[in-house]
Order: structure tokens, then sequence, then C-alpha cells
């Protein structure tokens, strides 16, 4: 039984890294540029969940929302004050400058909030669910929920919606998309608008069950990377599928194999799955 | 689609330790002044301990370079700055090593050959003082740790370290000590479970204990070494579920000490003793963030307040002023390791290494003259102090209470953990 438990746990770790990693899908997808900061967006989102129940004494309820808000503001403002002006610029620009503004966001952090770890307290929303001999924290579940939700409703906006076919043509190829009338900077702002937002989303659900500190967005962050890559880049279905199985893998090889293994289980198994599938899991070349 | 060379990650790679700031406090004033480095991880995972030992030591530098006369018994508490260099103040040069050995390292070697520093304190992970400690042997620069406590760091024949915290060593046997009273009142204790986070302190630590527990023929069912940035510990605490040990020993950081107790209190896994060593169980953090749920636990520390108009309870008034808290195991240790440091400066009488490091082997300080729990501080050949020593106490609503020894006891042991 205590091995169900173990995929159990696992299958609900993976939905929290593919909820994290969603927003990166986008961005990455949509504007190939890979946004360093995204880990630090996160811890955003989650100490606005933590400072609106200190502060108003509001769950989720709110503080989904207000995050989701405020890291959409958020994106759309580092796309115009930043990425577009970066875009021009050499490679190594683009991924020096996002990577700058992680450490900017990190630091002013430990700057506003001190290095001191937090949490919330971990009844918010409705303790530990008991099935027979599974326990499942509520908490995960409704993240994981979101995750299938989240990841649900971005894919039906990019490919059964005009706002979507938008996003993928300027994508696709924005001299092109622009002949034919569309505008790329709403679009790539709305993209970057939208990552953010739904990072905001996994960061106020995450803080619901993790601590909260300025250096967690960094512990979270390669995760997100190595789910996007092995999901296929810009498929935001491949996400969930790889966080899913991510999850599931860590949890059985730190039971079976050993704890300090398992990230050489993982990356083993995620070079040899690039290795035969280079585009990822769903992705195409 | 966007591609990183291999060159582009390695630039990047670089630019991470780039950031760790350098900034200094104390006061520089026309007379000479005794430049001391002090290398802690004041960003990173590990940052709140960090800047609570940054803090300590801001304490610690008011103590010797102003005159407090209720801290008579202090060496250097009712003088003004140090007397044996006729009062010059003294100025600590802080280093932020994020917790990474490799820029503890260039951290040692920027203090010691730009800012000439003429001795140096820290690091607390036992990982990063390895790395900076051997820079300062090099370069014959005098190193006081104050916290860390990996065994092996005494264990190198070094000439310039000296360490003040007791050791894994004296843990081991602690624990070994305390369980093996616990089995004869009657509390079942036939098996133990050590986990451990796996860089230096952890894995040595981790020796060390399974050691003591062997000396005192306990049973170890089960060690789990695991990853202290892992991002989810529910296989480990399934582990432990599974193999039910009586007491489980966590040898972990902050970030890992909470997720270890949110996720036993999700799986409903409550073992009977749950002991924590120091670290990440002392971080204030720590009882902030999860104290609810780890009422009961036990955890070593070598610091208690104490009566009130003793040494301790002044410098814990002082701490508590300028922290907002009262002053921590691992934040009263390091500010020990600095006082001890400032003694022998003063001692030397000079701002030589040599005669620092002379003064530092000479050090003969009572438990009176320190402002910590241990029975005094004196040097072995190998730099450890052989007079270091630690206390087992309980957590209490917010509160650690002091509950073994017997005979250092505040309050008595309430067993099993009640999570």
């Amino acid at each position: 039984m205590i091995v169900l438990q173990v995929i159990v746990s696992g299958l609900l770790l993976g939905a929290v890294y593919a909820l994290f990693s969603s927003g990166l899908t986008l961005i990455w997808g949509m504007m190939n540029v890979v946004n360093f900061a995204h880990g630090d967006f996160v811890m955003l989102a989650m100490y606005i969940a933590f400072f609106c129940w200190t502060g108003l004494h509001a769950g989720p309820a709110l503080s989904v929302p207000l995050a989701a808000g405020g890291l959409f503001l958020l994106g759309v403002i580092v796309y115009f004050g930043l990425i577009k002006g970066v875009m021009r610029g050499p490679m190594l620009a683009q991924i020096i400058s996002t990577f700058g503004l992680a450490l900017l966001l990190r630091y002013s952090a430990f700057w506003a909030f001190s290095a001191n770890f937090v949490t919330l307290p971990g009844d918010l929303v409705g303790g530990t669910i008991i099935v027979g001999s599974l326990r499942i924290p509520a908490s995960r579940l409704v993240a994981g929920l979101v995750a299938l939700l989240l990841t649900l409703g971005m894919h039906l906006m990019l490919t059964r919606t005009m706002l979507g076919s938008r996003m993928l043509a300027v994508a696709e190829d924005r001299q092109a998309a622009m002949l034919v009338g569309i505008r790329p900077d709403p679009m790539q702002a709305l993209a970057w608008g939208l990552g953010a937002a739904s990072t905001g989303i996994a960061g106020a659900l995450i803080a619901l069950f993790y601590y909260i500190s300025p250096t967690v967005g960094e512990s979270l962050v390669l995760i997100a990377f190595v789910v996007v890559c092995l999901g296929g880049f810009g498929s935001v279905p491949g996400a969930l599928v790889a966080g899913l199985l991510i999850g599931v893998i860590e949890s059985l090889s730190a039971y079976w194999v050993g704890a300090v293994y398992q990230d050489a289980v993982v990356y083993a198994l995620f070079l040899a799955v690039l290795w035969i599938r280079p585009q990822g899991l769903m992705g195409t070349l | 689609m966007l591609k990183l060379s291999r060159r582009s990650l390695g630039r990047m790679a670089l630019a991470v330790p780039m950031v760790a700031p350098v900034f200094s406090i104390g006061r520089a004033l026309a007379a000479p002044t005794v430049k001391i480095g002090a290398i802690f991880p004041l960003s990173g995972n590990a940052g709140s301990a960090g800047q609570g030992l940054q803090r300590a030591l801001g304490v610690a530098i008011d103590i010797v370079n102003n005159a407090h006369p209720d801290l008579k018994a202090l060496p250097l508490g009712p003088t003004a700055g140090l007397p044996g260099l006729d009062g010059a103040k003294v100025e600590v040069t802080f280093a932020d090593h994020q917790g990474n050995p490799a820029v503890s390292q260039s951290d040692a070697l920027r203090l010691i050959t730009q800012d000439k520093v003429i001795a140096m304190t820290g690091c607390y992970q036992s990982s990063c003082t390895l790395t900076a400690s051997a820079v300062a042997e090099r370069y014959g620069i005098p190193f006081v740790a104050g916290e860390s406590s990996a065994p092996n760091l005494t264990e190198r024949g070094f000439k310039w370290f000296f360490r003040t915290t007791p050791i894994g060593t004296n843990f081991g046997e602690a624990y070994g000590n305390f369980l093996a009273g616990l089995a004869k009142t009657g509390h079942p204790v036939s098996s133990v479970a050590i986990v451990n986070e796996n860089t230096d302190y952890g894995s040595s630590t981790g020796d060390a204990i399974a050691a003591g527990l062997k000396k005192y023929n306990l049973n170890l069912a089960l060690r789990i070494p695991y990853n202290a940035n892992a991002t989810d510990l529910s296989s480990e605490v399934l582990q432990l579920k599974k193999a039910n040990p009586d007491t489980v020993i966590f040898v972990s950081y902050t970030s890992d000490s909470i997720l270890y107790i949110k996720t036993m209190q999700t799986l409903g896994y409550k073992p009977p003793v749950v002991i924590g060593d120091d670290s990440g169980f002392s971080d204030p953090a720590f009882v902030k963030a999860v104290g609810n749920l780890a009422q009961g636990a036990v955890n070593r520390s070598s610091f208690g307040a104490g009566k009130e108009g003793s040494t301790s309870w002044v410098v814990n008034q002082m701490y508590e002023k300028a922290a907002g808290h009262a002053l921590d195991d691992t934040s009263a240790r390091g500010m020990n390791g600095f006082l001890v440091l400032c003694d022998a400066i003063d001692r030397a009488g000079s701002t030589e290494p040599a005669k620092i490091q002379a003064a530092l082997r000479a050090t003969d300080l009572s438990a009176d003259q320190i402002m910590i729990g241990y029975n005094g501080v004196k040097f072995g050949p190998d730099g450890q102090n052989q007079l270091a020593s630690t206390l087992l106490v309980q957590l209490r609503d917010t509160s650690w209470d002091v509950v073994w020894p017997e005979s250092k006891a505040t309050a008595a042991l309430v067993l099993p953990f009640k999570g």
C-alpha cells in the first residue's frame, strides 16, 4: 500500500511541476525567450498569497486572482520594459537580461521580506483527505486540479480561438503575421502577461503547502525547464504529461533507489528520452 | 528556437558568484582598527541563519568596541575596544557565500588579499567552512569557526584553524547517552533512524551519530541521506513510515526541516521521539513556520538565556533589541566564536597573524567567561575546543526548554512527540 501512496504523492508532485511550468511553456514556446526569472515570478506570487493571509486573513479565493492579476501586469511591464528592447540584441543579451531580472527580483525580495522562511497555515484548504490508507492533502489536490484546468484552458485558447491563432501566428513568423495585419507587440505582451498570470496562479497555490522564502524559485526553476523540455517546447499538454511523469519517477526512485539518487535517475531518463525524441514527448520538430 | 551554446551557459555560471555583496559594519575611527573577515550565507537557502549570525556579530562588535559594565564576566565586556591594542576597535567585513563552497573560497581569498583582514570567522555550512579555511591556512591567517560542526574540519592537521563549537562526535555521544537513558525509563528506543542531508555537515554528523548509537548498543534501523535542496520529501517520509522506527534524528538545514515537518503532518506520520540536530530546527524561522506542528520535538542547543542579570541573559536582551527575537543557538555559537577570536587578538597585543595564532592556542576561558553553556574554551592540538558541550532542549509552544542532562534541565521531558 505504501507504494500506492508513493505513486499518488508522485502524481500530486508532478501536477505541481506541471502547474509551475505552464507559464514557462507559453513564454518559451511563443517568444523563443528563456525566462530565467520564472522561478522568481512564482516566488512573488507566493508572497502575494502570504500577505493576503497575514494582512486580510484571505485564502486562495482572493490570493489566486490577485496573484494572477498582479503577475499579468508584471509580465506585460517586463515585456515592454525589458524584453521588447532586448529581443533586438544578441542572443546572449536575451539570456542574461532575464537572468538579471531573476537576481533583481530575488535580492529585492531579500531586502523587502528578509531571508526568513514563512508558511501559510496548513489547513487553509480543508486539511487531508483520507481514502483507505491513502492520504491526499486537499491543498495539493486543488493544485493538481487547477493544473489540469489551466492546461486545458490554455490549450483550448491557443488552438480554438482567434486570439490563440494570432498569438501562434506571431510566434511562427513575426514578419508574416504583420503582413496579414496582426500587430505583434500586443500579442507578445499578452503571451508574457498570460504566462506570468498562470505562474501567479501556480505560486499562490503552491504557497498553500510549501515554504515561502526569497530563494524558493531557485529550487523549483530547474525542474520547470526540464518539464518544458521533456514535454516539448511550447506544447502545453506536453508540460502536463512531462510534469506528472517526472513527479512519479522522482518519488518512486527516491523510495526504491534512495533520495540522493533520485535526480540522477530523473536526468538519465530525461536524456534518454531526448536522445530518442529530441523534440520532447509532445513537441514537433 | 532558442539555443543555448555551451559557452553561453558557462558564462552564466560565471555570472552567479559575481553578485555576492561585500559590506562592512563596525566603527572605522582614526584610531587603528582591527579588521576581521566574516563569511556567512547572507542569502541563499540558509539566508535566515546567516543573517541571524550577522546580527549576532553586530551585537558582539558592540560588546567589544563599547564599554558594558553589566558584562564584566566577559574578557572584553567592561572595556571599550581592545585594551591590549591601546583600545583599538574591531571592524568586521562581511561576505556572502550564498551557501556555495566555491563562492566561500573566493570570498576568503578576497578578504585576505584585498581587504587585508588579519583573522576570519564563519561560515555556518561546514562545506563552506571547509573551503574558506583552506585558503586561510594557505595564507597563514587564523580562522575561528563558531558554528560549523562537521567533525572532519578539525581532522585535517591545520595549524591556523580553531573551532569553539561542539562537533558531531559530541552530539553522537549526547544522543546515544540520552536515548540509552530513555530506554531505562521504559520508553521504547529499540530502533533509531537517521535522516541526514548529504553535504559535509549532514554526512559527517550522521556518521558520528551512528557511531554514538553503536557505542550505547542502540539499533540503527534506517539511514536516509537526502539532498537538502529537494523540492519534495514525501518518499523519504514514506520510507520512515514503512520502517516505523521509535526515534528519528534529523540532520537538516532550515528549508528541509520545515518541509519534513509539513510532509510528516500531511502523511500522518508521528514517530514517538523526534530529534532535530540543531541547524534547521534552531533557526527561529523554523518555530515561526511549523512550530505548531513540531510540539515536543527534541533539539540540541548550547544556549539558554538563563537567570536575569546573568551574562547570557544580558547578551540575549541586547540581541533581542537588535533582532526582534531571542538569541538562537546557532547565532549564539557564532557570537561566542567571534568573541573568543577577539579575546585572543587582545591577548596577542598585536595584529600579526602568528601572534594571534599563539594566543588562540593559549586560550583558556572558564564557563563563566563565555556567553554560552559550554564548560569553557580550551583548544586541543587539532584546534578543537575540548570543553565544548551540548544540551538537549524540547519545543513547548514557541520556546525551547532544557530537558537534558538532568543537572541542567529547566523542564521535564514530555513524550511522545505531539506533532
